[in-house]
């Protein structure tokens, strides 16, 4: 069993406070970070991988004393998709997470209180600057790859096209280059949820009763989105919780009642809710074609892209991906894209290994070689 | 010819030959880019494939290759002007929805165009339309009318006047009958077509 620890990279203190998009700064920056395999001399075996709206940098192998390994155990480690007996993989924490990053839950050196609300808006551009800080600071000139699946392929994406000569190759995941009305409607109903629990108290909660509530409604919504209606039905059916027949009241009858209640407890348990706020928005701000077209925002990349969607993915539908790959391609880049077929539907990106590891195995191995064929 | 290259074949050595060393080459319907993979080894080219099949694109990948799981029929859009030098639709024509507008789209990603058809209309075709009355079953053309993955079906005479209608020059034209070259009659004759396109 391979073990890791957490570690923590602090910098941007004043007077060198790292600026945001929005124009305010912010620092002392805290950025929680792990790393598998090892790094080789010329440095040049990195990967960065990301994670999503509601992970962490505990990626993969096991924390000491703990049970469960990290998010991406199953595609990060010895003979695995991201194979560590080759390959050095980083992944931090975004800014904005409450896993060890700074984030609303972290303490304002100002007032020697939690930030609350007063925490600054962060885009996915300012987690990537953030993230920048320590790459310059691990001597990491170059990344093999940096790869990511859902709001992580949101960073690769801008890792590929802000700091295009720091990236080898990209792999974006069940991922997008803007969200989409449906996906910002999503996220809103969460942070409704979160900020109509009374226990919210205006972001101000910290030490007090959490809006345990109005965090496990949202993250029942979120698990909704990452299933898919043939999942959900193969998984639960009608199926009913430990009785013979419906209760004819309220309490729970059928099993998919009962996962989301168990689901949104746990979360609850390890997750901050301003953090939620804080990273749902910044996704819904993310539009990678903001300043003018999709075809120019990737004039900058040069990498190689390698671009994974799943056919019942409904959060991150597939059409999404392709489209991303027809600008890709019209900057004569170097892509190669699959849409796997899988019932999973957003979860596919954690679920389908097998697939995945092939590809990506593949793929890194070539990057390795750098044989690019196009 | 060497030991090895006579296990490839007949139509790839062909192709092999018509593809100038180091050319960047688009392979429409590429499979499980076998030919993709010797025209990169034994040419030095840099390949793209295009292919529909899920389980085709794990091998194209396990081979090294940049292949994009798309439709050739609406995929060639991406593509920017000559792009490529040349592009292959090697058996893959026949199943396509558009093949006018997919061989035109083809001339305009690339400056040559390689296409290998069926031919349909081989004597033993015609024999068995002509005998049995019955829509040819043979060797190169084995389904069924109901299970056919061929949506197109031409013989090369066909593929002559259409190059001819379309403004589209025919460089060379190879007909091929097993792995051998057929001499004479080759609308007679030859199981295979293969073209080398310009426009």
């Amino acid at each position: 069993m391979h073990i890791v620890e957490t570690q923590y990279y602090t910098f941007a203190g004043p007077p060198q406070e790292l600026k945001l998009k929005s124009g305010v700064s912010l620092g002392p920056i805290t950025l929680a970070y792990e790393t598998y395999g090892t790094l080789n001399k010329d440095k040049s075996n990195a990967i960065m991988v990301f994670h999503s709206l509601t992970g962490d940098a505990h990626a993969a192998f096991y924390h000491k004393g703990e049970e469960k390994p990290g998010w991406w155990d199953t595609m990060i480690g010895p003979g695995k998709g991201f194979d560590t007996d080759k390959y050095f993989v980083i992944c931090v924490n975004v800014l904005g997470g409450c896993r060890g990053s700074t984030g609303p839950a972290s303490i304002n050196p100002k007032t020697g209180k939690p930030f609350g609300l007063s925490f600054p808006f962060v885009t996915i551009d300012d987690m990537v600057a953030a993230q920048k800080h320590l790459v310059d600071h691990l001597g990491i000139k170059k990344f093999l790859c940096v790869a990511g699946g859902s709001m992580g392929g949101l960073q690769a994406l801008i890792w590929a096209t802000r700091y295009p000569d720091y990236v080898e190759s990209v792999i974006a995941i069940a991922t997008n280059t803007r969200h989409t009305a449906q996906q910002i409607a999503l996220h809103e109903v969460a942070r409704q949820a979160i900020m109509g629990d009374p226990d919210w108290q205006g972001g101000d909660y910290y030490g007090k009763s959490i809006p345990a509530r109005g965090l496990a409604l949202a993250r029942m919504i979120g698990h909704i989105t990452y299933m898919s209606d043939k999942s959900m039905d193969e998984k639960f059916g009608r199926k009913l919780i430990a009785k013979e027949r419906l209760g004819y009241d309220f309490s729970h009858d059928f099993e998919v009642e009962n996962y989301l209640k168990y689901r949104s407890g746990n979360f609850v348990q390890r997750f901050d809710a301003n953090s939620y706020l804080y990273i749902s928005k910044s996704l819904d701000y993310f539009d990678l074609s903001s300043d003018g077209k999709l075809t120019d925002v990737f004039a900058k990349a040069g990498a190689h892209f390698l671009v994974i969607s799943f056919t019942s993915d409904w959060l991150y539908p597939s059409y999404q991906s392709k489209e991303m790959v027809r600008a890709l391609k019209a900057n004569d880049l170097d892509v190669s894209d699959i849409e796997i077929n899988s019932s999973y539907g957003h979860d596919a990106f954690l679920v389908e290994v097998e697939g995945q590891t092939k590809l990506i195995s593949h793929f890194l191995a070539r990057m390795q070689k750098g044989a690019a064929h196009v | 010819m060497s030991e090895a290259d006579k296990s490839i074949r007949f139509d790839h050595q062909i192709i092999i030959k018509w593809v100038e060393k180091g050319a960047r080459v688009l392979d429409l319907g590429c499979g499980d880019g076998v030919l993709l993979e010797l025209l990169i080894k034994n040419r030095g080219c840099h390949g793209t494939g295009v292919e529909i099949d899920e389980k085709a694109i794990y091998r194209c990948m396990e081979k090294g290759l940049t292949v994009s799981h798309i439709d050739i029929d609406t995929g060639l859009a991406d593509y920017s002007n000559k792009r490529f030098d040349y592009v292959i639709l090697n058996e893959s024509l026949q199943e396509v929805l558009q093949p006018r507008t997919v061989i035109l789209e083809a001339l305009r990603v690339g400056k040559k165009v390689i296409v290998g058809i069926p031919n349909f209309c081989h004597v033993r075709a015609r024999l068995q339309i002509f005998f049995q009355g019955r829509v040819p079953v043979t060797k190169k053309l084995p389904y069924e009318w109901y299970d056919t993955p061929n949506l197109r079906f031409l013989s090369l005479k066909d593929f002559r006047y259409f190059c001819k209608n379309n403004g589209i020059n025919i460089l060379d034209e190879v007909g091929i009958s097993g792995s051998k070259r057929v001499g004479f009659r080759l609308n007679l004759f030859a199981h295979t077509g293969l073209y080398l396109l310009e426009k």
